[in-house]
């Protein structure tokens, strides 16, 4: 069974004056995959990631998120997709059922559909006990959890998380990675950044960014093979090193 | 659907501002406490001026003169000099604002050749005090004038004397010139204009700060849908401030309220539109609150400052009073004052109002232009 791509770039470029972030990268995500995308600090991972999720307009290049072209159609690629980035973006000072809704709300669900994710997304997450704390009050852990089921709210076709288990204690990255395949099983497509190479080998497949291009991109698996190591670690240290 | 998204933003919104405990008070109370202070503290009117004297001539003329001044309610007699050289002195320090000299032979000059010289120096630092301080000075000097007038005429001189132009002013619209019915509707507007445009200037920043703004750029919603939602509930608490403002004014300054109300909250539902929209312009230029309240701090400044509240707009020079031409905060001191103090209807107030609607279109079309979701 082929399936279709939901991601489409090619020669995805960004520059900023003279520096050039992102340089020509090409590649392309399936429908239902974990995409891992790697690289170090500064490699230009999350810029790459705000030209897909129409919030940077690309210098050059092309590249379709969910069927629709990112510099003619951001609005409606931003229908589609769920995000979640490295900075905690759900509002601190709003309960976490009051964020629940609010996302919800913006996302145009209707009262009846947002009170139903409400109630099963606060049980799945076993949340009863605090909905209508401040979300500030929450640990870390918590918080992440529940803003990448906020992000899934609205159904989305393509979920870009950007960096989401940072700060994570072990057991909850551990959590964190069951809520995403579960996701991935439902047929959406999980675009992940990470810093965590235990986290690269749950990934269907892994690209990594160096200085701005992808250097190598493939599964897991073929990847060591290609690079004769061990680990995703020994690829990740191979490439960034030069 | 784009009422039901515009709605939970402005939930949102309120929810966040009642939440913070910090801020209520600071939104609602310390303006009311700068209104009460203010107005009672900024006055134009020059009161105990320190007035010392030094008598040469010591005789019951001089004396009556130097008790007119201590008679009034502008002068508070302070010292008497034995030597101007020691009366310069305490002006150099501050000690006294006006010296007034008694020359030798001031009550025989006056009585022999019904002239005579006084000398006044007044300490003109702050040029328009100064100013008052001649206009009472000459005051009184004339009132004993026509006094020892009455006591030296000879009835044969009666035929010579001079008449008289006397002029009655009749003071219209704030009879008792009471300054505080000058002052509070001026410093009304002002808390009305720095709180919205503050808060405004400062909700979008901070948003981007923590980083909340990028989660709402990667949704769907529209930007007017995001401005309208972000930017409703400060046009209420602008509203809510011009009311209890208004309350304050009547209750404690009895400022009366001669024009139609409905006149005054119809302008002011304009005009806040204005400064949202300056708020918001701000806010998509910068980073940070700091840089937010900077810049917000440098209009302010300039726009009170001309805004024809504290300074006459007309004694400023021709580009100056061009450039007020572009400062809301005048058009609506001034329509402010007219409804409250003259009772002017909408017609009166129709270049001002005009003028405010055009330039609330303009700062909000620049404002949702510079407003991107996409950088």
């Amino acid at each position: 069974m082929k399936k279709t791509n939901v991601i489409k770039a090619e020669n995805l470029t960004k520059m900023f004056g003279e520096f050039t972030a992102v340089n020509a990268i090409s590649f392309d995500v399936k429908k239902g995959e974990i995409f891992g995308f790697l690289g170090a600090n500064g490699a230009g991972k999350t810029t790459a990631m705000k030209m897909l999720i129409g919030i940077s307009t690309p210098t050059s290049g092309k590249a379709e998120v969910a069927g629709f072209d990112v510099y003619k159609n951001a609005e409606n690629i931003k229908k589609n997709i769920g995000y979640m980035s490295q900075k905690f973006a759900l509002y601190d000072d709003l309960t976490v059922k009051e964020n629940i809704t609010f996302f919800g709300g913006i996302y145009g669900l209707s009262r009846t559909q947002i009170k139903e994710k409400r109630t099963t997304l606060i049980n799945e997450l076993g949340l009863q006990e605090v909905s209508n704390e401040l979300v500030s009050s929450l640990p870390l852990g918590w918080k992440q959890k529940l803003a990448f089921s906020v992000a899934l709210l609205h159904d989305p076709k393509i979920i870009f998380l950007d960096e989401p288990t940072g700060g994570v204690d072990p057991i909850t990255r551990r959590q964190f990675w069951e809520m995403i395949y579960k996701t991935a099983h439902n047929g959406t497509t999980v675009f992940v950044t990470t810093h965590y190479m235990d986290e690269a080998e749950y990934c269907d497949r892994v690209s990594i960014m160096v200085d701005g291009k992808i250097e190598a991109l493939d599964t897991p698996k073929e990847l060591k093979k290609q690079f004769k190591v061990d680990s995703m670690n020994d690829v990740f240290l191979k490439l960034a090193r030069g | 659907m784009s009422m039901k998204i515009i709605g939970y933003i402005i939930q949102k919104e309120f929810k966040q501002i009642f939440r913070n405990k910090a801020m209520l008070p600071l939104i609602f109370v310390l303006p009311l406490i700068q209104l009460i202070i203010l107005s009672n503290a900024a006055t134009f009117e020059v009161k105990n001026i320190k007035f010392s004297y030094i008598d040469h001539d010591k005789t019951s003329f001089s004396r009556a003169l130097i008790d007119k001044f201590d008679a009034s309610t502008y002068f508070n007699v302070t010292t008497d000099f034995s030597s101007s050289k020691m009366a310069n002195a305490a002006m150099l320090k501050g000690e006294v604002d006006v010296v007034l000299e008694i020359p030798q032979y001031f009550e025989r000059n006056l009585l022999k050749e019904k002239k005579t010289d006084l000398s006044i120096t007044i300490n003109a630092i702050d040029g328009a005090a100064a100013g008052v301080e001649n206009v009472y000075i000459n005051q009184i000097v004339q009132s004993f004038n026509k006094k020892a007038l009455v006591t030296l005429i000879q009835p044969s001189d009666l035929k010579n004397r001079q008449k008289n132009i006397l002029s009655i002013p009749s003071f219209w619209y704030n009879k008792t010139l009471n300054y505080k019915t000058f002052m509070v509707p001026g410093i009304l507007v002002l808390l009305v204009t720095m709180i919205t445009l503050f808060l405004s200037g400062m909700n979008i920043v901070r948003e981007k700060e923590i980083g909340t703004l990028e989660q709402m750029n990667v949704t769907p919603i529209k930007k007017h849908q995001f401005i309208i939602g972000k930017l409703f509930p400060f046009w209420v608490i602008g509203l809510m401030l011009l009311t209890i403002g208004l309350i304050i004014a009547r209750i404690i300054f009895n400022v009366p309220m001669v024009g139609n109300i409905f006149l005054m909250y119809f302008y002011t539902s304009v005009y806040i539109l204005v400064i949202l929209g300056m708020g918001l312009f701000i806010s998509n230029f910068t980073d940070t609150q700091q840089q937010a309240m900077f810049i917000a701090w440098f209009f302010v400044v300039i726009f009170i400052l001309m805004s024809g509240l504290f300074t006459p707009i007309e004694s400023m020079p021709k580009w100056a009073q061009f450039l007020t031409e572009f400062n809301p905060i005048k058009f609506y001191v001034e329509v402010m004052r007219m409804v409250m103090l003259k009772g002017s209807n909408l017609t009166d107030i129709l270049p001002q109002f005009g003028k405010t609607l055009l330039y609330a279109v303009v700062m909000n079309g620049l404002a949702v232009w510079s407003y991107k979701k996409v950088s």
